[in-house]
Order: structure tokens, then C-alpha cells, then sequence
């Protein structure tokens, strides 16, 4: 089965190759039988990495430990799921894992645009067949999952038990998705760029692919805090790690896109700045991907060190120069088709909204590579740590919320003081009426009372916005409420979505607002011995000790500590915390031992168990305790924004005739009639 | 004043704070990170360095770990091969600390040449590959 695999993988590179090059040479000369070739080029690769694919998930399925691969990541006795998870959980893996679910993309998006943007085609499909060919180069060159070992061993290593959670089943797809993803609109761009069609129609092209790529990523990073969260053992979500803001980056960038995109569509303003953030966005996917595998800045996350970071290195250097070429060629054909008419306008805002989404992304990446650039410079290694991303982000983040509720309220080109008045008033009373109410209570915390106080804001401009456009249509249509609310989301689904998003934003920046108040203690207990500690709320908890038993589990020998928890003196409940060894098939220990922490969640705070060992041979244990207010809704946050995003996805709400009108002056503030017509 | 002025200098603005910001969290929270060999070097050549708090990149020599579990102290050894340092940690040891892993330990050096960890990370190079069998 490899060395059909081998063969698919050694093919397919021909074949992106060869695509790659038709693409563009049958685009520039309008060679029809070139350019067919090309796209077809495109589906052929999906064939051949689908075999690829399978060949690989062949050999793990039937324990075949004459591949290396196979042998590295698996055991007999590692259940099936993670048997298959295995597939992206090492280097050659995630990469073949890439490349094969780019070709899907690569090929849906030949398949699924609209006849009318044709003429891009032959160069999106050269685009993504050139991505292709750097990742099979490498897969090839420097990461071969094919690999046999020249023996075969009795039983594989097994997974990191670190990766044995079903969070990390889940969450690297979805975060690989979400970088994949960003390769189409990249493509557009390119496309658009090559053929001077740089008029919206590529914008329109991309809507989707772009929202997908920006909520793959969303439910990534959220799956990513949750999986630290419940298995690392630290007691937090985020810790600033290399690796974490390397999926946080592109985030950043494409939510500016997301925004900038309706300026230029409304518009036609902002186009070089698009351009430029697309290719930001799908070099920070790239950049990523970069720093996971070289080892060039140390992460939690590093896979061995390899050449295969060199190849990711000489791709961004090669992709940074193309684009910047083409870019300068392109200039004159970008130039802006409005002037901004007012500093109090949607236009403005959303100028100020991406400012600091791309000053967060560009502190956040400063900070990443400042070890490396600060050797370089003075020769002299300095690193920063989450002090530095919180000092700078938490600031900017508040400024970001504080526009997440501006932005959707001023008017197009230029707002009126009876448009702001009619805008902003119930708004601005929610959050004058929380931050006395946070003054009166001695809200302990600065910056936790201005994120409360805004989200009181925001929420109440989106409730606002939802009120008056289902009363709008009750009124009009004679619909009733619920109908009303119904077509009114329905049939604004961009708006009424993105709104939605904003809700999970605040809920997200609310619940970070909770790490304000985390507690954290440590204590060492005899059996039957307690320990106290107060919670941000004034109730005061009881952790006993109850005793630590011993057990064998299907891959894992285990020992668990168990506490007896009360709260102001009534039982919650026993949590356990547990020590893990896990061993293969033959009883050997596989990996250091790992630690399970003991998490009970409520909507006000989690308790958050470790267990860090025995003392000696007795049952004596050590524990870390740890009280952390709000973390429930980091997840709930994550929910809300992905269901957003899939409104705004929802298939039907394509560019309609309303959607494609130019803006006119004081557009947002004309609601009655016209709320179907807005996004 | 026009629109086009009022934005830039709001932009002006924005991208100052971010500046500002970005500029004073590295002098203020910035750390260098040294080698035990460039630690030392730093330290004979300015005594005074030992009141900076450092970073030190190095490798736990095998066999030197000595955990007190009572009072949640461990004592192990690194190495950059040429200059070995004994440090103290105290607190919960991340899993994958271990014999012959590289770690990154933050702190202080004593005026016994101890080194005084207030955070212990272990950089195992290879968190996501197997671990070499003993």
C-alpha cells in the first residue's frame, strides 16, 4: 500500500508542477486547451493525494510498524480514534494531511465559482497547484510518511497521551482547515492581480471561502484553549506561546479583511490594503506552520527539529517577493475610486478597526520573533513572555471592543448628529448604568470594569439593531415578532450574522476580564487534612484530601488523588486528579507520566485540581488548586462567534442585487423599508 | 479640516499607542536569556548582574534531580557542557521535566552560585515525538 502512496505523492508533484505552469502560461497567451489542462490538473491532484491519503491511513489502520511513521505515532492497544487522529498527529503526517485537503479545497473551488469569474480560473488553479508543489516537494524531499524502517518492531511507540484527548482529535483539522482555507482567497488575489481584473468580482468570488477560512480558525483556536485547558495541567488557556500566536495571527488578519472587503465592495476604496492583507493573512498561515516545525523559537508545541523549516523559509521568502512584485506592477490598476468624506463615518471606523486588529497581530508577531530579531541586532538574546502581550493586547483589545460596538452604528460616508443621537443613546446609557454599578459594588479590577462596562455597550447596540429591524418589518409586513425576527436575520444573514459574532466577541472579552481574579494556591495534605481558599465571590471552599488509589486502565496505569470539596461548609462533591503512565501493548512505559487535572465547571468560575504527586510512599499528596472565574464562557464565547459565522456562510445568501448596490449617503440611517437591503 | 487629516492623525494616534505600548513592554518586562556559559561570563565581568533577573537555556544533567515533595522544592543540576549550574525550584514541575531535557528556568543567581528558579519550563524538543528508550 506505501509504495502506492510513494508512487501518488512522486506523481502528484509532476502533475502540480505541470499545473502550476499551464496555468499561468494558458491565462497570459488564452491557450483553451492549456488552461483546461491546468484546471483539470487540479482535480487529477485530488485524485492522486486521495490515494496518497488512503495508503497512509491504511498502514496506521493495520498496524503496519515496518513504516516508520506508523511505528513512531501508534501502539496495538491505542484506540481506533486516535489510531486515525495519528494521521496529522506528526510532522510527514500533518503535512500530507495539508496537502490533501488543499487539493479539496483546490478543487471545489474550480468546481463551485460561477462561470462569470472564469478568467480567473486558470491562474487560481496555478496559485494552488504552486502551494501544492511546495508541499509535496517537501513531503517528498523531507518528510516522507512513506518510510520504511529497515526492521519491523513488535508494537509502536504509541501517541503523546498529551495528544490522546478528543479536543486534539478535533482540534488540529480544524485549525489545519482554517490555514488551508486561506490558500483560495489567496489564490483570487493573485489571480486578480495577474489578470488585472481587479474589479469586486474577485471579492465576490472569495466571500465565502473567506468566511470559512475565518471560521475554521475560530473553532481551531477555541478547540486549541480548550485542549491546554483540560490536558496541559497549568491551570490556563493561553499562555502567548509561540505556537498559539502563530494561530492567532491569521486570525487577526483575515477578521481585518473580513471588515476591509465591505469598503472596498461599498466603495472602492482601500483596494491595495486588501491585497496586501490577503497575502499578510495566507503568509502568517504559512509563517504558522513555519515556526511549528523548524524549532526556531522554542514552543511547548515543537515537532523535531528538521530541514523541513528551511523549506517553509525559502516559500515565504518566494511568496513575499512574487507578491511584492506583482503588487508594484499592479499599483496604477489599484488605484481608490472614492475619497473618505468624513472622520465620523463606517468608512472611518472600520479604517480604525483595522488599524488595531493588524496593531495586535503586528505586537503579537514582534513579540513572537523579538528572541530571534533582538540576537540578530544586538547579539543579545531577550525574550518576552505573556506580561508583554497582555500589557500591550489588553489595551487594544478594549479599544477593538469599544469599536466592535461603534463600527455597525455610523452611517456610510457621513454620519449626521441625529443619526448618532438615534444610535447611540441606549447604548451609551447601558454603559454608563454598568460602570456605576461596577463603582458602587468596588469592582476591584481596572481593566475588567472597562471590558464589563463595554460589552454592556455592544450588547446593547446589537440588541438595538435587532429590536428595530424586527419592529420595522412587524410594522411594514405586518409580520408578527418572531416571523419578523425570523426574515429579518434570514434574509440579512451577512449583518444579522456578523451582529452575532459580536456577541461572541464580548463574550470571549468577558470572560478574559475573568483571569483578573484567578486564584491559585499549593498544599501538601495527609489524608483526611483540609485546606481553605476564598473565591473571587466571597464564598470560601474546602478542599479534603481523601486518600490516592491505584488502577490499571486499557493503555495506562493510573493514579488518582481524590479531594472532597465544600463550599461554605455544604458538599459540591469529590473531584479527582490522576497521574498517568501510559504503556504499549507489552506493558512498557511509553512517554513520561502525564498529568489529568481534576475541572468542575460552573457559569461563575471552575475549579481546576492538580495532582503533583505523592510524598514518598505515603499517601500524603501534593495539589495545586486553582479558582478560575468565568473560563465557562471562553467556550461559549467560541460557540456564539462560530454560529455566527455560519449564518453569515448559510448557502443562499449570496451577493444579491441590495448587496451589490454602491453606498449612498446616510444609507445605515434609513431603516424603515430598507432593512432587508443593508449588510 | 478635511476628512483625510482628521483619520490620519486618529491613525497617527492608534499606531503611536501601539508603538508606545509595544516599545515600553519590552523595556519593562523583557528578559534576556543566556546560556549558563554567557551567564557566567556576564556575571564576573559585572557583579551587579545578579540582581537582573535572567532566563537560562540549558539541559538537566542526568541523574542530579533531588525532589523534596514536603516542602515542594526540587534541586537538579543543568549544563550548557561547559558551565553547570545547581538550581532550586520550587512548585509543581512541568510533566515532561525530566532527566537530560532541555529546560528554561527563570530567576536569579545567588551569591552561592545556586541559581534560584521562580519558574521551571521544559522545552522537550520532541513534545510531540516518541521519547528515545533508555
Amino acid at each position: 500500500m506505501t509504495t502506492l502512496g510513494q508512487i501518488s505523492l512522486w506523481l502528484a508533484l509532476l502533475v502540480a508542477a505541470w499545473g502550476a505552469v499551464t496555468g499561468v502560461l494558458g491565462g497570459i497567451r488564452r491557450r483553451p486547451e492549456l488552461i483546461h489542462s491546468a484546471r483539470r490538473a487540479t482535480y487529477v491532484l485530488f485524485g492522486l493525494l486521495l490515494v496518497a491519503a488512503a495508503s497512509l491511513l491504511t498502514a496506521l489502520l493495520k498496524h503496519d510498524f515496518n513504516v516508520e511513521y506508523v511505528a513512531a505515532y501508534t501502539s496495538r492497544n491505542l484506540p481506533l480514534v486516535y489510531t486515525v487522529a495519528a494521521f496529522y498527529g506528526g510532522q510527514a503526517g500533518s503535512l500530507l494531511f495539508w496537502a490533501f485537503v488543499l487539493s479539496i479545497f483546490a478543487a471545489a473551488a474550480q468546481w463551485s465559482t460561477p462561470k462569470r469569474y472564469e478568467t480567473l480560473m486558470p491562474y487560481v488553479a496555478a496559485v494552488t497547484s504552486g502551494i501544492e508543489v511546495f508541499f509535496l516537494a517537501t513531503l517528498v524531499f523531507a518528510a516522507n510518511p512513506f518510510t520504511r524502517l529497515p526492521f519491523t518492531p513488535a508494537d509502536g511507540s504509541g501517541l503523546n497521551p498529551q495528544l490522546q484527548n478528543p479536543g486534539m482529535v478535533v482540534h488540529p483539522p480544524m485549525l489545519y482547515l482554517g490555514y488551508i482555507s486561506i490558500s483560495i482567497p489567496f489564490a483570487f488575489a493573485v489571480a486578480a492581480l495577474i489578470s488585472r481584473r481587479l474589479d469586486t468580482g474577485w471579492l465576490h468570488a472569495i466571500r465565502r471561502w473567506t468566511l470559512l477560512s475565518w471560521t475554521f480558525l475560530s473553532i481551531g483556536i477555541t478547540l486549541g484553549m480548550w485542549w491546554a485547558y483540560v490536558e496541559l495541567g497549568w491551570g490556563g488557556y493561553w499562555a502567548w506561546d509561540p505556537v498559539e500566536n502563530a494561530s492567532f495571527l491569521p486570525w487577526l488578519t483575515m477578521t481585518a479583511f473580513l471588515h476591509s472587503v465591505m469598503i472596498q465592495e461599498k466603495r472602492g476604496m482601500l483596494k491595495k490594503w486588501n491585497m496586501t492583507l490577503i497575502t499578510i493573512s495566507f503568509m502568517l498561515s504559512i509563517f504558522g506552520t513555519f515556526i511549528t516545525r523548524s524549532g526556531v523559537i522554542s514552543s511547548v508545541h515543537s515537532f523535531t527539529e528538521s530541514n523541513v523549516g528551511y523549506f517553509f523559509l525559502v516559500f515565504l521568502v518566494l511568496t513575499a517577493l512574487g507578491l511584492g512584485w506583482l503588487l508594484w506592477t499592479r499599483l496604477p490598476d489599484l488605484k481608490t475610486e472614492a475619497q473618505l468624506e468624513s472622520a465620523i463615518s463606517r468608512e472611518a471606523s472600520f479604517y480604525f478597526n483595522n488599524l488595531v486588529l493588524v496593531g495586535i497581530a503586528f505586537s503579537v508577531l514582534w513579540g513572537t520573533i523579538f528572541p530571534i530579531l533582538s540576537e540578530w541586532v544586538r547579539g543579545q538574546k531577550i525574550t518576552v513572555g505573556p506580561p508583554f502581550f497582555n500589557l500591550v493586547n489588553v489595551p487594544l483589545g478594549l479599544l477593538l471592543l469599544a469599536l466592535t460596538g461603534i463600527g455597525p452604528l455610523i452611517a456610510w460616508r457621513k454620519a449626521s448628529l441625529g443619526n448618532l443621537r438615534r444610535q447611540f443613546t441606549v447604548p451609551v446609557a447601558a454603559l454608563a448604568v454598568t460602570a456605576v454599578m461596577l463603582a458602587a459594588i468596588r469592582y476591584s479590577n481596572f481593566y475588567a470594569g472597562v471590558a464589563a462596562s463595554l460589552a454592556a455597550f455592544v450588547v446593547a447596540t446589537v440588541v438595538q439593531e435587532f429590536v428595530r429591524g424586527t419592529f420595522a418589518r412587524h410594522r411594514l409586513h405586518g409580520e408578527n415578532y418572531a416571523l419578523a425576527f425570523a426574515r429579518l436575520v434570514g434574509r440579512n444573514r451577512r449583518r444579522y450574522g456578523g451582529y452575532v459574532v459580536h456577541l461572541g466577541i464580548v463574550t470571549y472579552m468577558v470572560a478574559f476580564s475573568g483571569l483578573a481574579f484567578k486564584q491559585q494556591m499549593e498544599a501538601s495534605l495527609k489524608p483526611g487534612q483540609s485546606t481553605t481558599m476564598m473565591d473571587p465571590y466571597g464564598h470560601q471552599y474546602t478542599f479534603t484530601h481523601l486518600g490516592i488509589s491505584q488502577y490499571d486502565r486499557l493503555n495506562r496505569f493510573v493514579t488518582a488523588a481524590s479531594v472532597e470539596v465544600r463550599r461554605d461548609g455544604k458538599r459540591v462533591g469529590v473531584m479527582s486528579s490522576e497521574r498517568r503512565q501510559y504503556v504499549n501493548s507489552l506493558n512498557q512505559p511509553t512517554f513520561q507520566p502525564s498529568t489529568e487535572a481534576a475541572i468542575r465547571s460552573t457559569p461563575l468560575e471552575d475549579l481546576y485540581i492538580v495532582f503533583g504527586g505523592a510524598v514518598g510512599n505515603s499517601e500524603e499528596a501534593v495539589y495545586r488548586f486553582t479558582i478560575n472565574p468565568l473560563v465557562w464562557w471562553v467556550w461559549y464565547g467560541g460557540a456564539i462567534l462560530v454560529l455566527g459565522g455560519i449564518i453569515v456562510m448559510w448557502p443562499g445568501s449570496g451577493p444579491t442585487k441590495a448587496s451589490l448596490r454602491r453606498a449612498l449617503p446616510g444609507y445605515a440611517v434609513t431603516l424603515a423599508g430598507s432593512a432587508a437591503d443593508r449588510d | 479640516m478635511k476628512a483625510r487629516t482628521r483619520v490620519l492623525i486618529g491613525a497617527g494616534l492608534v499606531v503611536g499607542t501601539v508603538g508606545y505600548l509595544m516599545a515600553s513592554g519590552i523595556k519593562d518586562t523583557g528578559v534576556y536569556f543566556l546560556t549558563p556559559t554567557e551567564l557566567a561570563q556576564r556575571v564576573s565581568a559585572d557583579p551587579s548582574f545578579r540582581d537582573v533577573g535572567v532566563k537560562m537555556g540549558a539541559r538537566v544533567v542526568h541523574g542530579t534531580i533531588q525532589r523534596d515533595v514536603a516542602s515542594q522544592t526540587i534541586a537538579f543540576k543543568v549544563t550548557d557542557g561547559t558551565q553547570t549550574y545547581p538550581v532550586v525550584y520550587r512548585g509543581l514541575a512541568p510533566d515532561t521535566f525530566n532527566d537530560d531535557v532541555d529546560v528554561v528556568v527563570e530567576g536569579r543567581l545567588m551569591p552561592d552560585g545556586t541559581f534560584r528558579a521562580t519558574t521551571l519550563l521544559a522545552k522537550c524538543g520532541s513534545r510531540y515525538e516518541v521519547v528515545p528508550k533508555a
